[in-house]
């Protein structure tokens, strides 16, 4: 059963420049208690994506199409997109069915409340935890995540913690309500190898112990390969390529992952040169109808890679792939393809 | 001025480290009274040679930035000597002062991690890019220009570039520029304080290609500061880890790798993800995290994250020594010790 089903995401940007396409037609499935992976590069619009199922995208961005389909808790189903700006509805979505973790927990806790007063403010908004027996329930929270003197802690300010502390206080906050789902936006990129190994092995621990689905947005190739199930290499606001990790790491199909693979340095493979791919990712701003990697990329035909967008079609089962090497679909034009 | 003279294979060194010590102050109250010293460099020796990169790995907090600042002296150490080797006369950078430490500068540069806040907005890539040339008096007139355009040709940018603003650039074209104002006055070593850290993996690769070529045609040596293992192995001819201030073990890569010495040498290569989703191998994860420099854990520093910590280790600091032929290391069980690599 699936989880969150999106449905042809697009979120763009309309600034004074032109139209900055940030994720244009983005199809995701989230199935139960499964870890999933989207990877790209800075700009790919992966961060986009997840603020967008938060709908935390504000002016000038606007989420000009799509659905996501969210079966909760109680049985029911619910479109994300469809329901009001700041609607009750959506505020129980947010942290009570989807939690977001994010990358840097220094801006995201506020400074001026200790750690304990701003986890039981979620707990006391969401959660029918009676109010004088939410202190213990915080402090039981900060346990489970490994935090040491939890009760010492929770009168604490972020600052006196340390950046992995800081992170578990997040995850903490994050479980508070039992969320079905968990978007995780490079929850360890801030953090040292030793304390980002702790953090990953703590979420696994946690998934495994609620049955959480979880949502792992991050540009790092080994962290991908170590924690999820499935695979989206997102470039430039689309999909190119989704499949199980083990299948995209031995057989990628895109010439994007396949350079990405190639151009990261193996521990044990020493190599005297990375491959490398050439150029940088263009100015997504007023794109041509094309193939997005067709500037940098190797295999690149003339006169269909950059004149038409390609389709992202399942080429083997449960393998996606949106290059004309494998398949010559174009993807299907809407009304918002020549805006 | 007397050179460092103990190994045979000194005549190779270019730089030399020893002693090096940086305490701060750490000062409480309206007067500033000192509370204490955070120890973030601590006793370290450590020698880079001609041609080759060492790498300085560790966690945050490990005083590797720290000792990069202190060997540039771009902070002044507390104590300990900088020897660098000019046309094969060697200077003590600690000792030297005004005009003549400026006149030694152009010997050594630094490459920062961040390209977005260490170019001046303000500048052109040419006025960036000239400045040190012009502040060493190395050339005048159009040589300047012709210089700057040749170093920028270098690190793969062109003429057309020379009145562009940084902000014109991407990430990785900027610290191509950041490279290229390094290299403009031909210095011997270059220290790369997490240079590739804020770059994306394809960017990541272009710029660490890119300073393999530079290495190999200008023979320049690095001192590579970084907390990535991965790109650590990949660049490196030695290795050296710090933690907490100190120096706990350094050798050639391939060592270090492959047969570390010390536990947390063993630790930190445990801890590193692996891209390859197959590997099931046993992860060591090391419990707790750094200790606090100004309050450090008595004996050795590691003793309280150490899985083979005895009692000896909470009372005695242990000696940096030389295990084998170039492979130092400060343990007490070095020689017992059966420790896992990552290779």
């Amino acid at each position: 059963m699936n989880r969150l089903e999106l449905h042809d995401l697009k979120t763009y940007f309309f600034l004074d420049e032109g139209i900055v396409k940030a994720v244009d037609g983005v199809d995701l499935t989230l199935g139960d208690g499964e870890t999933i992976g989207v990877i790209g590069e800075s700009g790919c619009g992966k961060s986009v994506m997840g603020q967008s199922i938060m709908r935390l995208i504000v002016q000038p961005g606007e989420i000009v199409k799509g659905t996501a389909l969210l079966h909760r808790k109680d049985g029911t189903q619910m479109d994300i997109f469809a329901l009001e700006p700041n609607s009750p509805a959506l505020r129980s979505i947010r942290g009570n069915e989807i939690a977001m973790i994010f990358q840097e927990p220094m801006t995201a806790f506020s400074p001026v409340y200790t750690i304990g007063q701003q986890i039981s403010e979620m707990v006391a908004l969401h959660t029918k935890v009676e109010p004088s027996k939410i202190r213990d329930h915080v402090v039981g929270l900060l346990n489970r995540v490994g935090i040491s003197n939890p009760s010492q802690r929770f009168d604490e300010y972020p600052h006196q913690l340390s950046g992995g502390m800081r992170q578990r206080a997040m995850i903490a906050m994050a479980l508070s309500c039992s969320p079905k789902i968990i978007l995780a936006d490079e929850p360890t990129t801030a953090l040292d190898v030793t304390i980002q190994a702790q953090i990953l092995d703590l979420l696994k621990q946690l998934q495994r112990e609620e049955g959480m689905s979880v949502i792992f947005v991050t540009h790092n190739m080994a962290v991908i390969a170590e924690t999820v199930e499935r695979v989206y290499v997102m470039y430039l606001g689309q999909v190119v390529e989704s499949t199980t990790t083990q299948d995209l790491f031995a057989n990628p199909l895109h010439p994007y992952t396949q350079k990405l693979l190639r151009s990261i340095p193996k521990p044990g493979q020493r190599v005297d040169r990375l491959e490398v791919i050439k150029g940088t990712v263009p100015t997504p701003i007023d794109m041509p109808l094309q193939c997005g990697f067709a500037s940098r990329c190797p295999s690149m035909m003339a006169g269909l890679c950059d004149k038409k967008m390609p389709a992202l079609v399942e080429i083997e089962p449960g393998h996606f792939a949106r290059c004309f090497l494998h398949s010559q679909e174009t993807e299907p034009q809407d009304e918002w393809t020549n805006i | 001025m007397s050179g460092p003279t103990s190994s045979p294979s000194a005549d190779r060194r270019i730089l030399a480290v020893q002693g090096l010590t940086k305490f701060f102050d750490i000062k409480q109250g309206l007067m500033g009274r000192v509370a204490g010293q955070v120890h973030a460099v601590d006793n370290v020796d450590l020698y880079v040679n001609a041609g080759e990169t060492l790498s300085i790995v560790g966690e945050s907090g490990s005083g590797k930035t720290t000792l990069g600042r202190c060997i540039v002296r771009a902070i002044e150490p507390t104590r300990g000597q900088v020897q660098l080797r000019v046309d094969d006369q060697w200077v003590d950078l600690t000792k030297l002062k005004g005009a003549q430490l400026r006149a030694a500068r152009r010997h050594f540069h630094m490459i920062f991690q961040d390209p977005y806040s260490s170019l001046d907005p303000r500048m052109t890539v040419l006025d960036i890019v000239k400045e040190p040339l012009v502040y060493n008096k190395l050339a005048q007139g159009k040589e300047v220009r012709r210089i700057v355009i040749e170093t920028l040709k270098l690190v793969g940018l062109e003429e057309r570039h020379l009145r562009r603003y940084p902000h014109a650039f991407s990430g990785g074209q900027r610290q191509r520029i950041g490279i290229a104002r390094s290299l403009v006055c031909h210095p011997q070593l270059i220290v790369c304080d997490e240079s590739v850290s804020a770059l994306d993996v394809s960017i990541q690769a272009q710029i660490l290609n890119l300073l393999k070529d530079l290495q190999h045609d200008l023979h320049l040596s690095y001192i590579f500061i970084a907390h990535d293992l991965a790109v650590v192995e990949h660049i490196s001819d030695r290795v050296a880890v710090m933690y907490v201030g100190k120096l706990v073990e350094s050798a050639k890569s391939d060592e270090v790798f492959a047969h570390p010495r010390h536990p947390y040498t063993e630790a930190l290569l445990s801890s590193v993800p692996q891209p390859d989703p197959n590997r099931k191998s046993a992860r060591m994860i090391l419990e707790g995290e750094v200790a606090n420099p100004a309050h450090p854990p008595s004996g050795c520093y590691f003793h309280p994250r150490c899985p083979y910590a005895t009692e000896k280790c909470k009372n005695e600091t242990p000696q940096w020594r030389e295990i084998s032929p170039e492979h130092f290391v400060a343990c007490h069980h070095a020689d017992q010790l059966q420790l896992k690599g990552m290779l």
